[in-house]
């Protein structure tokens, strides 16, 4: 499995994101400028400018026309994916940490920093067809968890929204009145900071990365854990194949604490692991920083991994990907699989 | 706070009695001592609360001592003198600390004196110090701590036999090495918590024995014969063991004690501390006690400041390198011996003092060993008088202090002796200066400890300028391994002292060249040995068969810190401990090299095999059952088998397990999905897809002008 190497992000890579059909990769990093890739060959469609600071996360519409990004400029833009305009900026008082746009495309959460005084927020914005029309109003504003909400996403059906970020507690709101639905337990739950957050391609169930060096993975309507995987270093990125049953987990030593030259002192590596058996099943390194951000594309054949050292690298599975068997791999449990597994 | 009592209150009790207040003289009034008719002022509680002072609890500080000389009042102010004299030196006397009774008939002294001191700490010391002190030939002081006399007072003047308590059978301390599956165990320090485990190699991971949070406050350290687990605290040093849980054995009271080191044979423990003295210029105070194990009885304590017991080694605590009293004699315990300045004293434990009565004088002594089995002293003196008088080292035997062997060496810089474990070798690594004395070069001098006359064998390396990294000695054979260079990727060289064809010469066996190692870690068993490559090298490990002269695996625990044996020689573990930030736990792996399983843990102390006595078998006996390997190795291999085939079977039944707890969740999903498909479809405005493939693919083309140029092209009719 030889990775595309897309060199085209100045900072450190935050977020990646396919579109529904799986053609376009848009990926953003602490440079200001979100862009767009073909995820097929890796080659570089165009950028989308106008952030005047980091940009945290993005999200594209399910027919690919728009895109919204947010950032650390204190706002969220609304962009015609073709043509790379800016059609709408909302404008908040602090950083904008993560957006995701609703079943239907209709509405969009939002979820900015604590900063200056003011708490963090969940808010819920509705989107026109016609960008001309757009407002700047909040159908809803949720305030509560203290900290940074690192990830808000839609529940089913967009009537529970899922919460995580600072204070390790995964919570689901009413997405009609703000109220507080349910509560990760504190004993099973994450211990610290949630890092990601990433649902299963029906929206079932999702998987949350902690800097408590595991992920864990709920069911989405009942906020059950269902699985914890171990890793031995702390989760920045996850996310969930959307073909096999299997999960990959990345991150790494924080950036600040990476002492030694060798690469292989932080395990920057994304780590897969068998979804059901909660076993590793191999690893892929090639990132010389944490990684920040991952993402299956939606047929399962190839994922993208974003680096702190600012690489996106693009990896087509190779055959033998598919015909891994859990069974030997779980039988030897003293040895993992390792990179050379994966290629053919 | 004490209840405010509101002026108004006094005001209407004093109508109510008929007191006109205004003609009262408040200051006047005199409560009478230690009555504050309930009501409690806050200024005493202030003053009592935040400046205790310093409560002279009984007489501590005070000291008895007796014997003196009986004088007479014209000579009461010289001896007055002369104890003044003794006793200032040790610590500050009060003013009018010393009183000495005089008998009011004969107006003499009684021949005994009491002296107070500042600090209990003083009067200890003063105890400590000139009890026994010899002020002419009649008159030995008795010094005794005033406290100390109730206590003597209290003791019966008629001697009653001892109770003797039923016998109660203790509990099987070796309980251990009766394991069916004969497994060892291993403690491990993670966090906060101490944990016992057996290393369980059929299952691939370790079975829990006991666990135990804050079990030790610094560090754990089992016995050498693996029968006790010592921890250390605070208030001192306690062991445990026992049949199945750890019980406590016994504790050995030690305040703020440091270090802890037991006697080879397990019979004794010594423990050290060191304290900050009350004065900062003096130094610290050193205590060691040694403490029978089993009956927890002080033994004999030593006291006394850092210099008397640092011997100018490096390292250790405050100059002083453990262990001080180095154990000598083989299991029995028999001797024990320190190093001071220009002397080597050695003990006896029978009764706790010097052998002889008196110190070994050995002029300049900077280092001492004892052979392992026998009690033999191997000294190092280094070279005197500018050299004049060369270096020696000398093997002496104790107790009878006969110097068995000696050897002269030149122009010296430095020694270290290594003995193979079984005692028949010592190596001694010497380190000379070259002709400019500008470099030094190594070369090892070998003794055949149980050959006649013990003969000694120079040996140097092929590249006699080569750095020394590492050596050992196989333990119980005749080998050793030595890393020598000085690139960052230095040799390894095996030597055996006897072979076929040479019985009484060294002989080299093998050089490898360029490893990426820098220490050495022989099997207990011998034969095999890892080559480690620890801090720069990043953990790598070569397994190594040295009968066969070959490399059976190597691998790799990156950032490994610690490699450890387990007693046996079938398993090696290497760890991670907490000197880096990441990578903690540990790993156990086969002799040969197989990784068989990998345990994280953050703050990763401390990992340590449980040690085993030495096999009770004879040397025929042993050999008989090496001969006859296969026949006892049968019933394992059927034994590994049959685990193997129910592991795989309960790895089978989980694995069915968690995969039809998961097709549960997934058929649970799909319904709900397929329930919500119509709500979908409204909120996608009618758009019926949730499939991928449902998609249809339209190729739509898109032509952008890009550019428009336009170019006048000449053409030219001519040339056709």
């Amino acid at each position: 499995m030889r990775p595309i190497l897309m060199k085209g992000h100045e900072r450190p890579l935050t977020f990646l994101k396919y579109n529904r059909e799986g053609d376009l990769l848009f990926s953003c990093a602490k440079d200001h400028n979100p862009t767009v890739w073909f995820a097929d060959n890796g080659e570089r469609l165009g950028t989308y400018r106008g952030h005047n600071g980091a940009v945290w996360c993005c999200d594209v519409s399910r027919d690919s026309t728009r895109l919204i990004t947010g950032s650390a400029d204190q706002t969220v833009k609304l962009w015609n994916v073709q043509t790379g305009a800016q059609l709408y900026s909302f404008n908040f008082d602090s950083p904008a940490r993560s957006v995701d746009f609703s079943v239907g495309d209709k509405l969009v959460l939002i979820t900015t920093d604590p900063f200056m005084g003011l708490p963090s927020t969940i808010q819920v914005k509705q989107i026109a067809r016609d960008p001309n029309e757009q407002s700047s109003e909040s159908v809803l504003t949720i305030k509560g968890p203290q900290g940074r909400i690192n990830r808000a996403t839609w529940g089913p059906l967009n009537k529970t929204i899922i919460s995580a970020g600072e204070d390790a507690v995964v919570r689901v709101w009413d997405t009609e009145t703000g109220q507080l639905l349910k509560e990760s337990d504190k004993e099973t739950g994450h211990q610290k900071t949630v890092t990601s957050l990433s649902k299963s391609a029906d929206g079932s169930h999702f998987l949350t990365g902690s800097l408590d060096k595991s992920a864990k993975l709920w069911d989405a309507r009942t906020l059950t854990l269902i699985k914890t995987y171990v890793t031995e270093r702390p989760v920045n990125a996850c996310a969930i194949s959307p073909l096999l049953d299997h999960v990959v987990i990345g991150g790494g030593q924080e950036a600040v604490h990476v002492t030694t030259t060798d690469r292989r002192a932080g395990k920057f590596e994304a780590k897969f692991f068998h979804k059901i058996l909660q076993e590793e099943i191999g690893g892929v390194k090639g990132h010389f920083g944490p990684i920040n951000a991952l993402a299956f594309n939606p047929d399962g054949r190839s994922f993208s991994s974003g680096g702190e050292d600012g690489y996106v690298r693009l990896h087509h599975f190779d055959p033998d990907y598919f015909n891994i068997d859990p069974i030997p791999v779980f039988l030897a449990r003293g040895g993992t699989l390792k990179n050379e597994d994966f290629v053919a | 706070m004490a209840e405010v009592v509101l002026i108004e209150d006094i005001e209407a009790s004093a109508t109510r009695l008929g007191i006109d207040l205004s003609s009262v003289d408040l200051d006047s009034i005199q409560l009478p001592p230690g009555e504050d008719f309930g009501i409690k002022s806050d200024d005493d509680d202030d003053l009592y609360q935040e400046d205790p002072l310093e409560f002279e609890a009984g007489f501590g500080n005070i000291i008895v001592v007796d014997n003196l000389p009986v004088v007479p009042p014209e000579k009461f102010e010289k001896l007055e003198g002369v104890i003044r004299k003794i006793y200032s030196q040790i610590g500050t006397i009060r003013e009018g600390g010393i009183w000495m009774p005089v008998n009011p008939e004969t107006k003499k002294t009684l021949g005994y004196c009491f002296i107070e001191y500042n600090t209990p700490q003083e009067a200890e010391l003063a105890r400590e110090k000139t009890n026994g002190y010899k002020l002419d030939k009649s008159h030995i002081f008795a010094v005794n701590l005033f406290d100390d006399f109730e206590k003597y007072m209290k003791v019966p003047d008629e001697w009653k036999a001892a109770e003797i308590k039923p016998y109660t059978p203790g509990e099987n301390l070796q309980q251990w090495l009766t394991d069916e599956k004969a497994r060892d165990q291993f403690v491990i320090r993670a966090g906060s918590n101490t944990e016992v485990f057996w290393n369980d190699p059929r299952q691939l991971m370790p079975e829990l024995v006991h666990q135990r949070q804050y079990w030790t406050e610094s560090f754990v350290q089992w016995s050498p014969l693996g029968t006790y687990l010592a921890t250390v605290h605070r208030q001192g040093a306690a062991v445990w063991g026992g049949a199945t849980t750890f019980n406590r054995l016994m504790r050995f009271a030690h305040p703020q004690v440091r270090l802890i080191d037991f006697s080879p044979g397990e019979k004794y423990l010594v423990t050290f501390s060191s304290h900050e003295p009350s004065n900062p210029r003096d130094t610290h105070r050193i205590v060691i006690n040694i403490f029978d194990v089993r009956t927890g009885k002080l033994m004999r304590d030593f006291k006394g400041n850092v210099d008397e017991f640092a011997t100018g080694g490096s390292g250790g605590v405050s100059g002083i390198s453990w262990p001080v009293f180095r154990w000598g004699g083989g299991k029995e315990d028999k001797y024990f011996a320190r190093m001071g300045k220009n002397v080597i004293s050695v003990y006896e434990t029978e009764t706790f003092t010097l052998i002889d009565k008196k110190s070994m004088k050995v002029e300049n002594v900077v280092d001492f060993s004892w052979s392992p089995t026998d009690p033999i002293l191997a000294l190092f003196v280094p070279e005197l008088g500018g050299g004049n008088q060369p270096a020696r080292v000398s093997l002496v035997q104790i107790p009878g202090k006969e110097e068995l062997r000696q050897k002269n060496l030149f122009s010296v810089s430095d020694c270290k002796m290594y003995w193979q474990n079984n005692g028949e070798y010592l190596a001694v690594k010497v380190d000379r200066y070259t002709k400019t004395k500008k470099s030094t070069y190594t070369g090892f001098e070998l003794f055949r400890i149980k050959e006649r006359d013990i003969p000694i064998e120079v040996l140097e390396l092929d590249n006699k300028n080569d750095k020394i990294v590492a050596f050992a000695w196989e333990p119980k054979g005749h080998r050793f391994a030595v890393i020598h260079g000085d690139g960052p990727r230095p040799d390894i060289s095996f030597y055996s002292m006897r072979t076929t064809l040479n019985t009484g010469r060294v002989s080299k066996l093998t050089t490898l060249k360029a490893k990426q190692a820098n220490a050495l870690y022989w099997s207990p068993a011998g034969r095999y040995i890892v080559l480690a490559g620890l801090k720069g090298f990043n953990g790598q490990l070569e397994f190594y068969n040295v009968d066969e002269l070959e490399t059976m695996a190597t691998g790799e625990h990156f950032m490994a810190t610690d490699i450890e044996w387990d007693p046996t020689g079938r398993y090696v573990a290497t760890a991670v401990t907490s000197v880096h930030e990441m990578e903690n736990g540990f790993h156990i792996w086969t002799f040969s090299g197989k990784l068989l399983y990998r345990i994280s843990r953050d703050h990763f102390y401390q990992f340590v095999w449980r040690p085993r006595p030495p096999s009770l078998l004879s040397a025929e006996k042993e050999e008989e059952i090496a001969k006859n390997l296969k026949k006892y190795s049968k019933k394992y291999e059927a034994e590994d088998q049959d685990v193997s085939m129910q592991l795989n079977e309960q790895d089978r039944r989980k694995r069915k397990l968690l995969q039809e707890q998961w097709n549960e969740w997934v058929t649970k999903w799909k319904q709900l999905h397929e329930e919500e498909r119509q709500l979908r479809i409204e909120l996608r405005d009618g758009v019926v897809s949730d499939e991928e493939e449902e998609y249809e693919a339209k190729e739509v083309e898109v032509e952008e002008v890009l550019d428009i140029t336009e170019e006048v092209v000449v053409f030219d009719l001519d040339q056709e």
